[in-house]
């Protein structure tokens, strides 16, 4: 937390965990459970110190039982609370993905917008540290897939501060997905790019506005999460090349930004989509789509690219893993070959 | 039911081969994790060095794996948890290629594709998993699989306390005692699910007392000590191998570790973790072997001896094995 001409640098989990307890002091209703989200401070540090600020009335560790517990988010939800109910991995949904996609996704809308299920599910996403297909997948895919809930994906510490204050405010259940390789954490090597000044003073950061991260001519990288380190990297060295990319950082799945998306691409007719998840029907599926679907009006150089995982479960193995995750090299590698093809008529 | 010298010095021999592993595994996990190998601010990176990821020891949890294990044969079933090694071990999972998989190597148990959590040795009838409460479904589907197929084999479910809390517990108890499948559900209570104390999240003391609400045996054993798990094992494993159902155990048993290997353990006492190194089983089993004459200092001498070996010689295969290809990675989605 070094503090510089006023401002303050924050890791993501420090960023997260400020927006919790910001909006715990402004709004009685909200509260946080989860698994060693307590004396530990969430095994990511997003809910580090609010043990000791609110009490275990407001700061509950639960059993391991995700089904009861976000169920439970959901009831209190109902009843006007505004609960926050980490999920430790996004891969241990599955024991709960009932109550999350037949329950909290489709309540409001069933009720004809009568009830109200103001839930933030926190989690984390992500590999590149070898701990296998259990423990590394993103997976937002599949949440945006289901109507009724909002997907947050945030890359740096400002936007995680905002998007989750915007979060905890909105009265829809709220997934907000955070990569373990930018959170910061002392037992993990991350990009330090997502440690980022962060204001003292609550703030909201909107969903669905993406953001470009840099702007450029000749190529569109459209990601989000860690990649937008990566993809930093790599416009970096393709600069040296002589290849301007502009890069997009989405933010949120849910809502989309795609008008973002078509205004870049009209400008750089060149798109690149580099994700984290897996390639078959996916976020890259998706972002190809729009362009496609806008092909009357854009005029494309290239044909669209994508980079992701290719439909594998993440490797355990070291050497396996770096292949199957999009890394620096891929998407540099993926612009030249862009910027190198043709649309033929 | 009391266990013969041969059982007694084979639980004794693969506790110690158990042991030794993981206080290997903890040095070994620690290469090139810490400064100066790796980036400024960092005070540890989990995802460096020859054994990268999470890293679950079970180092203190002996007796339950050995004295279940003591019972069973090639053909019964064993699914184990995210704290995977004792389980393996003394279900005779090779050791050099559980270790070279742990490693990630091509050698390894699945060429690297699984890891430390998921180890898969259809040979032995072993598998286990990164997710909490997965091992018991499985494992009721095995013993239904032996029953159709009129085999006498049976399953065993390995669970932490923590995981009984999860639906697929009452489920899989539920199904067990309606189907009466040979399977055996053992819990073992090591006090803490990561930071959060079983007193906090578990309404019953005993999940062993959980088996009346389905019809199903319930034992407690109450010492960490492989004769007593020795002999409610084998009780229970006969019962579900001659047709008499399903058991639940709970043993109260003892993580000397953190929960994985970088774990503060900000949460717990450090006063607890030496006071479960004072009630070690494996000193106090060496000293009833010796006691009732079962072995004498040359016999235990040799036994350590030739552990110690058997883990060096795995430490030392995995290390030396090569990587897989990274091409290998798209294999095996489908068979």
């Amino acid at each position: 937390m070094a503090a510089s001409n006023g401002q303050r640098t924050l890791t993501m989990a420090q960023a997260i965990s400020e927006a919790m307890a910001s909006e715990m002091e402004r709004d009685e209703s909200v509260f946080v459970m989860g698994e060693d989200i307590g004396s530990y401070g969430g095994i990511f540090g997003a809910t580090a110190g609010l043990l000791d600020r609110f009490g275990p009335e407001r700061v509950i560790d639960t059993p391991i039982s995700e089904a009861g517990f976000i169920g439970t988010a959901l009831g209190a939800a109902a009843e006007g609370m505004r609960p926050i109910a980490e999920l430790m991995f996004v891969d241990f949904f599955g024991v709960a993905m009932d109550q999350i996609y037949n329950h909290l996704a489709k309540n409001t809308y069933m009720s004809n917008g009568n009830v109200r299920l103001p839930v933030v599910i926190p989690t984390a996403i992500g590999g590149g540290y070898s701990d296998g297909a259990q423990h590394s997948q993103c997976l937002y895919a599949t949440f945006a897939h289901v109507p009724g809930l909002k997907v947050v994906v945030p890359s740096n510490a400002y936007d995680a501060k905002g998007l989750m204050i915007e979060a905890i405010r909105d009265d829809n259940p709220v997934l907000y997905l955070f990569h373990k390789g930018i959170m910061g954490l002392a037992w993990m090597s991350y990009f330090e790019g997502a440690t980022t000044q962060v204001p003292e003073e609550s703030y909201t950061v909107p969903f669905g506005q993406a953001r470009v991260v840099r702007p450029g001519s000749d190529v569109t990288i459209v990601t989000l999460s860690q990649m937008v380190h990566k993809a930093q990297l790599a416009a970096e060295d393709l600069a040296g090349r002589g290849v301007s990319a502009e890069i997009l950082d989405l933010r949120t799945l849910v809502p989309l930004d795609r008008d973002a998306v078509l205004t870049s691409v009209a400008k750089t007719r060149r798109l690149l989509i580099a994700d984290e998840d897996y390639l078959s029907f996916g976020l890259s599926g998706e972002i190809a789509a729009i362009v496609a679907e806008h092909l009357d009006t854009l005029h494309m150089e290239a044909p669209v690219r994508r980079l992701a995982v290719p439909d594998v479960p993440i490797p355990y193995s070291r050497p396996l893993e770096q292949a199957v995750i999009p890394q620096v090299t891929d998407i540099v590698a993926a612009v030249e070959e862009l910027v190198g093809s043709r649309v033929t008529a | 039911m009391r266990c013969t010298p041969e059982e007694a010095l084979w639980m004794y021999e693969t506790m110690l081969v158990i042991r030794k592993y993981e206080e290997t595994m903890v040095k070994v996990y620690m290469e090139g994790k810490l400064p100066p190998h790796i980036q400024k601010g960092l005070a540890f990176d989990i995802g460096s060095g020859p054994v990268p990821g999470e890293m679950h020891l079970a180092a203190g949890q002996e007796p339950v794996a050995v004295g279940v294990c003591v019972h069973l044969r090639d053909d019964d079933t064993v699914v184990g948890t995210h704290r995977p090694h004792h389980f393996a071990i003394a279900k005779k999972v090779p050791l050099q290629a559980m270790t070279a998989e742990i490693f990630g190597k091509a050698t390894g148990l699945s060429r690297g594709k699984g890891g430390h959590m998921h180890l898969f040795d259809p040979a032995h009838k072993f598998s286990c998993s990164g997710i909490e409460g997965a091992s018991m479904p499985p494992a009721c589907g095995a013993a239904l699989a032996g029953k159709k197929l009129g085999r006498d084999s049976v399953a065993v479910a390995v669970l932490g306390e923590g995981a009984a809390n999860q639906g697929t517990f009452h489920e899989s108890l539920n199904l067990a005692g309606v189907w009466q499948l040979p399977v055996v559900f053992v819990v073992e209570d090591n006090g803490w699910a990561i930071s959060v104390k079983k007193e906090t999240a578990t309404a019953v003391t005993s999940n062993a007392a959980r088996g009346a609400a389905y019809g199903i045996p319930g034992v407690d054993v109450a010492e960490n000590d492989p004769l007593a798990v020795y002999e409610a094992a084998g009780e229970a494993i006969e019962r579900a191998r001659t047709g008499g159902g399903p058991t639940i155990i709970e043993v109260k048993t003892h993580r000397l570790l953190g929960h994985f290997q970088g774990d503060g353990e900000v949460y717990r006492p450090k006063e607890e973790v030496s006071g479960l190194r004072e009630l070690d089983a494996i000193p106090a089993m060496a000293a009833r072997l010796r006691g009732e004459s079962i072995a004498d200092d040359d016999l235990l001498s040799e036994i350590d001896e030739r552990a110690e070996r058997t883990v060096a010689a795995a430490y030392e295969f995995a290390r030396t094995s090569p990587l897989p290809e990274p091409a290998e990675a798209l294999e095996h989605v489908f068979v």
